[in-house]
């Protein structure tokens, strides 16, 4: 008996199941899927630039005769949409399965959709597990039905689900060999004349899965008292279980297609027919599509935001344990850019120029954040450059503040590349500023293009980043270490001023977070001429304090790295380094 | 062991703390002694600094793997802020042990908010008892094993056996730290019978 996270489950039922090739990008809750797959034997597993790369890698190998493991996080799927949606109507050679991980409750994420609606749109399989050995059994036995029945299964995972450790009893690994490759048009080329058949074809599969969503051992009905029917899945059946420990309970393994046969007997057996769902109404609006009557619970169950027992024993009137208030008045913790954060003082430079600050997804995210508050916007991976030209083109021929985008080296990777080529090709101006701090930070410092540093440690390639820019044709680059205060004013300052052009500011420093790179200094400390004035305090490093009576600084040396970036700031020399040298 | 009403336990402190950590090691500790585990955490954005909480929710049989208001049988909080932050997800007579230690978030080191005032008052009002973790950390021989301090006080409370504690902490810290982390998890648990 071991105990796995989720994620771990999954990657453990990918190699039972002999898969032997990873594909995936990074993304809170998916991320440590991948990782633990490519620490298994015998399998190759890779980071991608993006997920639509990643699910192509997959179909590749896939279509070749191995069984691959694809992962990514909900937002993911929808640039792996592409290629998915085409998929099902290829099918596979090799079994392929997709974890989504979706994030109700936003713990890490810009929204909280639900992937089981790709299933449904998409018309592949989508498994729902509710513990860590649903996660794995689900998962191995996903690669069977998607070679059964020649379509990508997805596993749909939930943060609960991703990242809970529950006990796990693993096994062995299965031998597989390489299914043989044949070329066959009428299956892979798609085509019109070709995908008109695969699509006869996708329809003919779906119903033999129809059929067999009914029979399957994974969606099953638990009979307690008759007068309360509950269909639920994933992470709900738990809190269901504990909310309501007499209800009877259809759980569903197989999220799409739904089991008719099952959902129609079940309703025959109980008295009143409920189905809870997590900020999503995705199996209710399909169980009503068949014409099945839900009640609706005594209180409304909350839409948005993650479920819990207690909320859903508040939703049918049971009791709940009483609780003490909550306690008031306390200083909200947020999360913050790290002391030392290389990239702290182009926030800080954009915000005091005033800019229109589109930004990304990753840690610079943070800089929305007082008291830095230099984000005007972020709504997904590469938006920052391609959102800039956006503002550019609406306010061209008006007095307007300087438009910059901003995004991090693994983001630009991702889907900025396109996005800058697009500004170059139709001729955009404004400023787009390249964070590269060498790692994907938010997620745990994987490896990337920018870094050249790859999953398994083979040898790689770092890109070079000005080459590239200059290949798309920006003509106005500079590389820029941002730790310089005066050097990152300077660039922000000639970038914006050159309003008619199109500038692209490399800002290249190491996060404090990666070891190898990074090596901290002595840490600085505040002396007496420290008049107060805040403006050290203004940079949001979590090392710095401004004391609450006397207004002056201080700076807490177990936090403080030795960046230097805020003695730059102190206009009166109070802020200097201690002895000591390197630590 | 008799049979084992479920037991909730939330960890809750400033992301970088050990939290994480110290759940594991609770958990496998549940594991040996023969009892199911759902262990409960979120990465991502809130490490950077932020409050952070974990769930170790233990019995014969676990459904939730998380802790809604009034439902944590133990609340071990590394801070004392976070240890007010959670104080509604602990059931009325449960067990509360808190780091007497406070660490500010970046809204008060910049001057826009207050550190709470009487905490102690305030959490001992919760019948909580307070540990200087830290510093029974370092007279333990090292100051990074204040978890393993906090674990040590949490332990006065479970029904599971000493040597079990010990065996885990073996199995789970660098080899050389060994004899450091079960000093400190014997100084936590003399702090609560002391």
């Amino acid at each position: 008996m071991e105990l796995l996270s989720g994620n771990e489950a999954i990657a453990q039922g990918a190699w039972e199941a002999g898969a032997s090739i990873g594909v995936g990008y990074p993304g809170t809750p998916s991320t440590e899927t991948l990782e633990a797959f490519a620490k298994k034997d015998d399998v190759y597993a890779e980071w991608c630039p993006n997920e639509k790369v990643a699910l192509e890698v997959g179909i590749g190998a896939s279509a070749a005769g191995k069984r691959v493991l694809a992962t990514m996080k909900h937002v993911g799927v929808n640039v792996a949409a592409d290629p998915l949606f085409t998929l099902a109507y290829t099918g596979v050679n090799g079994g392929l399965v997709l974890l989504a991980a979706d994030d109700p409750g936003m713990h890490s994420s810009q929204n909280e959709q639900d992937s089981r609606f790709y299933a449904l749109a998409a018309r592949i399989p989508s498994m729902d597990p509710s513990d860590s050995q649903e996660a794995l059994d689900f998962t191995r036995n996903a690669y069977e039905l998607s070679e059964r029945f020649d379509l990508p299964v997805i596993i749909r995972s939930t943060v609960r689900i991703s990242h809970a450790k529950t006990p796990v009893e693993t096994g062995k690994r299965m031998s597989y060999t390489l299914k043989p490759y044949e070329k066959d048009a009428s299956k892979w080329v798609m085509m019109p004349a070709y995908a008109k058949g695969r699509r006869t074809s996708l329809d003919g599969r779906n119903d033999e899965l129809k059929a067999y969503v009914n029979e399957c051992p994974y969606n099953r009905i638990e009979m307690r008292d008759s007068d309360i029917g509950i269909i639920c899945s994933g992470a709900v059946y738990e809190y269901v279980r504990d909310a309501l420990p007499h209800a009877s309970v259809l759980k569903l393994g197989i999220t799409w297609p739904l089991p008719e046969n099952i959902l129609r007997e079940f309703e025959e057996q109980v008295d009143t027919l409920y189905c809870i769902d997590e900020a999503s109404d995705y199996l209710s609006s399909q169980i009503k599509a068949l014409g099945i009557n839900l009640a609706d619970t005594p209180q409304a169950l909350p839409i948005a935001g993650e479920l819990s027992a207690r909320a859903i024993a508040l939703a049918f009137d049971s009791a709940v344990p009483t609780s003490y208030d909550a306690e008031s008045n306390l200083p909200a913790r947020p999360p913050a850019l790290c002391a030392g954060c290389p990239h702290r003082l182009v926030f800080k430079e954009l915000s005091r120029a005033r800019c229109i600050v589109t930004g990304d997804i990753g840690c610079y995210t943070l800089g929305a954040l007082p008291p830095l508050s230099a984000l005007d916007s972020t709504v997904c991976m590469g938006a920052s450059i391609s959102m800039a030209h956006g503002f550019e083109l609406a306010l061209e021929n008006t007095e307007h503040a300087p438009v910059v985008g901003v995004i991090g080296d693994s983001t630009f990777a991702h889907s900025g590349i396109t996005s800058l080529l697009n500004t170059v090709y139709n001729q955009g101006s404004g400023t787009v500023c390249i964070l590269d701090n060498r790692t994907t930070g938010m997620t745990g410092h994987q490896g990337n293009p920018v870094n050249g540093k790859t999953l398994q440690e083979r040898i790689s390639r770092e890109l070079n980043l000005e080459q590239l820019i200059e290949a798309l044709g920006v003509e106005h680059i500079q590389t820029v270490n941002p730790n310089d205060a005066q050097a990152t004013r300077a660039a922000i300052k000639e970038a914006i001023e050159a309003t008619d052009a199109l500038s692209v500011i490399i800002f290249r420093s190491p996060c404090v977070l990666l070891r190898d790179s990074f090596t901290p200094s002595a840490p600085y400390t505040v002396n007496a001429s420290c008049t107060s004035c805040g403006a050290c305090i203004s940079l949001g490093c979590p090392a710095l304090a401004k004391d609450p009576d006397t207004g002056a600084a201080s700076i807490m040396a177990d936090m403080c790295v030795g960046c230097g970036q805020c003695a730059q700031y102190c206009k009166f020399e109070a802020i200097e380094q201690t002895q000591g040298g390197l630590r | 062991m008799e049979t084992v009403k479920e037991m909730r336990v939330l960890l809750a402190g400033v992301g970088g703390q050990g939290t994480i950590l110290a759940a594991d090691l609770l958990a496998k500790v549940a594991i040996a002694s023969g009892l199911k585990v759902k262990l409960s955490e979120i990465h991502g954005m809130s490490q950077r600094g932020g409050a952070v909480t974990t769930v170790v929710n233990m019995g014969e049989e676990v459904h939730s793997m998380v802790i809604s208001e009034g439902e944590a049988d133990y609340l071990l909080a590394f801070e004392t802020t976070e240890a007010l932050r959670n104080i509604q997800f602990l059931r009325e007579g449960g067990k509360l042990y808190v780091n007497n230690t406070q660490i500010k978030p970046l809204p008060v080191l910049t001057g826009k908010a207050m550190m709470p005032s009487n905490v102690e008052m305030r959490l001992k009002s919760y019948g909580a008892h307070l540990l200087d973790a830290e510093s029974l950390a370092s007279q333990a021989g090292s100051n990074k094993t204040a978890n393993v301090v906090l674990l040590g006080a949490l332990s006065t409370g479970l029904p599971f056996a000493q040597d079990i504690w010990e065996e885990q902490i073996r199995l789970k810290v660098p080899e050389h730290t060994i004899d450091i982390n079960i000093a400190a998890f014997h100084l936590g648990r003399e702090s609560v019978s002391a």
